[in-house]
């Protein structure tokens, strides 16, 4: 049997009252590109957090790219790359700077770090930004940046929190023609977003609402599950049916 | 061992070098202390004004009171005429002091009895009232000693304590002000540097991607707290170097050994600055903290306090303080000039907080975001 990048088995987390997630069961093929697609407080960024041991589950367990994060936390972080909602990176460091300090983190030798970097910033084109400092960059520049120290370490498995939000159309374009590549090369990619042009380029979905999953498949398949001519209208469909 | 530590010092570095407020800040506060308790803080307090009610007006009379006036201590500002003014003078608070020389002083010196001069001091304010005590009380002694002695028929004194101030021969405050300096100023921005530390990067967003890293606690902590130990040094080598220049601060022992024991101290205190970065959410409350802190260690660590004159429960939290260790160590290095054999305790102590801060804060901390 082939072990999934990503399984999990009831996975919940509460925050007093709230329950943000809800006994959430997935599994995630290995090479896929699977998007986490909800409104704004349906759980998909605490799953990612507990998916990368930011956060504790209340219940349930999890087990990414081969480790029970649960149990071992630690493990997993040298097999994921992570890119948060927030623009993480230190704005006050050049993106040179940035990239160097993520690669001695991540442990790459001198020349792994060397020649990683220098693949990474071609493929994303941050070559002629090299010495710009982080927080002088635009959104969509930011968003590269973040990919590539996330990337660094080839992680087996990459957590991508709405990786274009704040981002104009063009760059999100080739955001995910990027993702896309990333995939082929055989890298797990989770993503989440709320943006339906982004999920029907998804291999499956997994649809979020009030922590719980309320659909799962192929963009198509989501669609019929939920009722609705498009992925859009679902969506729709949906939140009318949460905010009831 | 620990690879990550480097990449982190590194970061750290650039990120201080960058910030050149804050550097400024570091390097310029050590300077305004200096000249603001060198120049600006005396505590023997001289030239207190006086007011003078001379109800004799005798030769006698101008006598005693010139005598109080070469004491240095009071400075003459006029006479009055009566009570209500004298009353009137010190409530205003254009003096701080009064002489009274009473009718019969010249009567009662002549026949030998008990002559009496009051002196009335504005005891609001401590220190000068205690100067203006002490000058009077010696005054009359040494009136004393001379009007015995003349009718004694005797040149000599029968007893004489010689008083030797050591260390500090000139009882000058800068001499014992400037060694404590280096510990207040070094407890206040380690403290506040290093409590910012982390909730800073909490408050940007950039914890979380670090904390994704496999980065480990320790690491994370040392890296942090490693650049400032330089920023610790040369804040002390500042202080120190201006004390000796401006205010003529002896370097009395071996300057090596206080510095290898501040690094000690230096870590203690940036490993504090990072426990309560763990306890805190935000900036703000970093800051809050950190002057909570600051402010027992100005008062109980004997930097400007004798820490004998406190009551018992006051010496004993002032020993969970590590300033009050250090100043031990600056005060015996710099103006005492001992050595080891004398401090071996304090150098123990200073290196049982910094082991036991630094555990507490990784403990404290962890890698999620709960």
């Amino acid at each position: 049997m082939t072990e999934f990048a990503v399984e999990t088995r009831e996975l919940t987390r509460r925050f007093g009252a709230l329950t943000a997630v809800d006994h959430l069961s997935l599994q995630i093929a290995t090479g896929e590109v699977f998007g986490l697609l909800g409104p704004n407080g349906s759980g998909k960024t605490t799953t990612i957090r507990m998916l990368c041991g930011l956060l504790d589950p209340t219940a349930g367990t999890a087990r990414v790219a081969g480790v029970e994060v649960t149990e071992t936390p630690e493990r997993v972080k040298t097999r994921i790359g992570y890119m948060s909602q927030r623009f993480g990176l230190y704005e006050d460091l050049t993106v040179a700077e940035n990239l160097d300090f993520y690669a001695g983190i991540y442990g790459l030798s001198r020349d792994t770090r060397r020649a990683r970097t220098a693949e990474l910033l071609g493929y994303l084109g941050l070559e002629r930004r090299l010495h710009q400092l982080a927080g002088t960059l635009s959104g969509g520049w930011k968003r590269r940046l973040s990919l590539a120290c996330a990337m660094l370490h080839r992680p087996a498995l990459l957590f991508l929190d709405e990786p274009t939000a704040g981002v104009d159309p063009a760059a999100r374009r080739s955001f995910w023609r990027t993702i896309h590549e990333i995939a082929q090369e055989g890298t797990t990619v989770l993503v989440t977003t709320h943006y339906m042009d982004e999920a029907e380029r998804c291999g499956r979905l997994a649809m979020m609402s009030g922590g719980r999953l309320i659909a799962l498949g192929t963009p198509a398949e989501v669609t019929a599950q939920v009722g609705g001519a498009t992925l859009e209208d679902a969506f729709i469909v949906l939140q009318e049916r949460d905010e009831r | 061992m620990m690879p990550r530590f480097w990449p982190m010092f590194r970061k750290e570095f650039v990120q201080m070098r960058r910030d050149r407020l804050t550097l400024g800040i570091m390097i310029g506060v050590p300077v305004l202390q200096l000249m603001l308790f060198g120049f600006a803080i005396q505590t023997d307090v001289r030239h207190i004004p006086t007011v003078v009610l001379d109800e004799s007006r005798t030769p006698e009379s101008r006598d005693i009171i010139a005598a109080f006036e070469n004491t240095g201590n009071f400075r003459i500002i006029g006479h009055v005429d009566g009570r209500p003014a004298l009353d009137a003078a010190i409530a205003r608070g254009d003096a701080q002091a009064a002489i009274v020389v009473p009718n019969d002083y010249p009567r009662d010196l002549a026949r030998g009895r008990t002559a009496t001069v009051q002196v009335i001091v504005d005891a609001a304010d401590p220190l000068s009232s205690q100067a203006a005590l002490a000058a009077a009380g010696g005054l009359a002694q040494a009136r004393n000693l001379a009007i015995l002695g003349a009718r004694a028929g005797s040149a000599t004194l029968p007893l004489e304590a010689r008083v030797r101030p050591r260390y500090n021969p000139g009882l000058r405050s800068p001499v014992y002000i400037v060694p404590g300096l280096v510990g207040v100023i070094l407890t206040i921005t380690m403290v506040l540097i290093t409590a910012m530390a982390i909730v800073r990067e909490r408050e940007r967003g950039t914890l979380e991607q670090l904390i994704v890293t496999p980065i480990t606690r320790t690491e994370l902590m040392l890296g942090k707290i490693a650049p400032y130990v330089g920023v610790g040094l040369v804040q002390m080598t500042t202080v120190l170097a201006l004390g000796r220049f401006l205010f003529d601060v002896p370097f009395t022992g071996n300057v090596l050994l206080l510095y290898a024991i501040a690094h000690l101290f230096i870590i203690a205190s940036l490993a504090f600055g990072l426990f309560v970065s763990t306890l805190v959410r935000t900036q703000q409350q970093a800051m809050q903290v950190s002057f909570f802190f600051v402010l027992p260690n100005i008062l109980l660590s004997g930097f400007m306090f004798p820490r004998q004159a406190m009551p018992l429960v006051f010496q004993w939290i002032s020993l969970a303080l590590p300033l009050t260790h250090f100043l031990t160590v600056l005060r015996g290095i710099l103006l005492k000039g001992v050595g080891l054999e004398a401090l071996w305790r304090e150098t123990a102590v200073l290196l049982g907080f910094g082991v036991l801060l630094i555990t507490l804060a990784v403990r404290r901390f962890h890698k999620n975001l709960e």
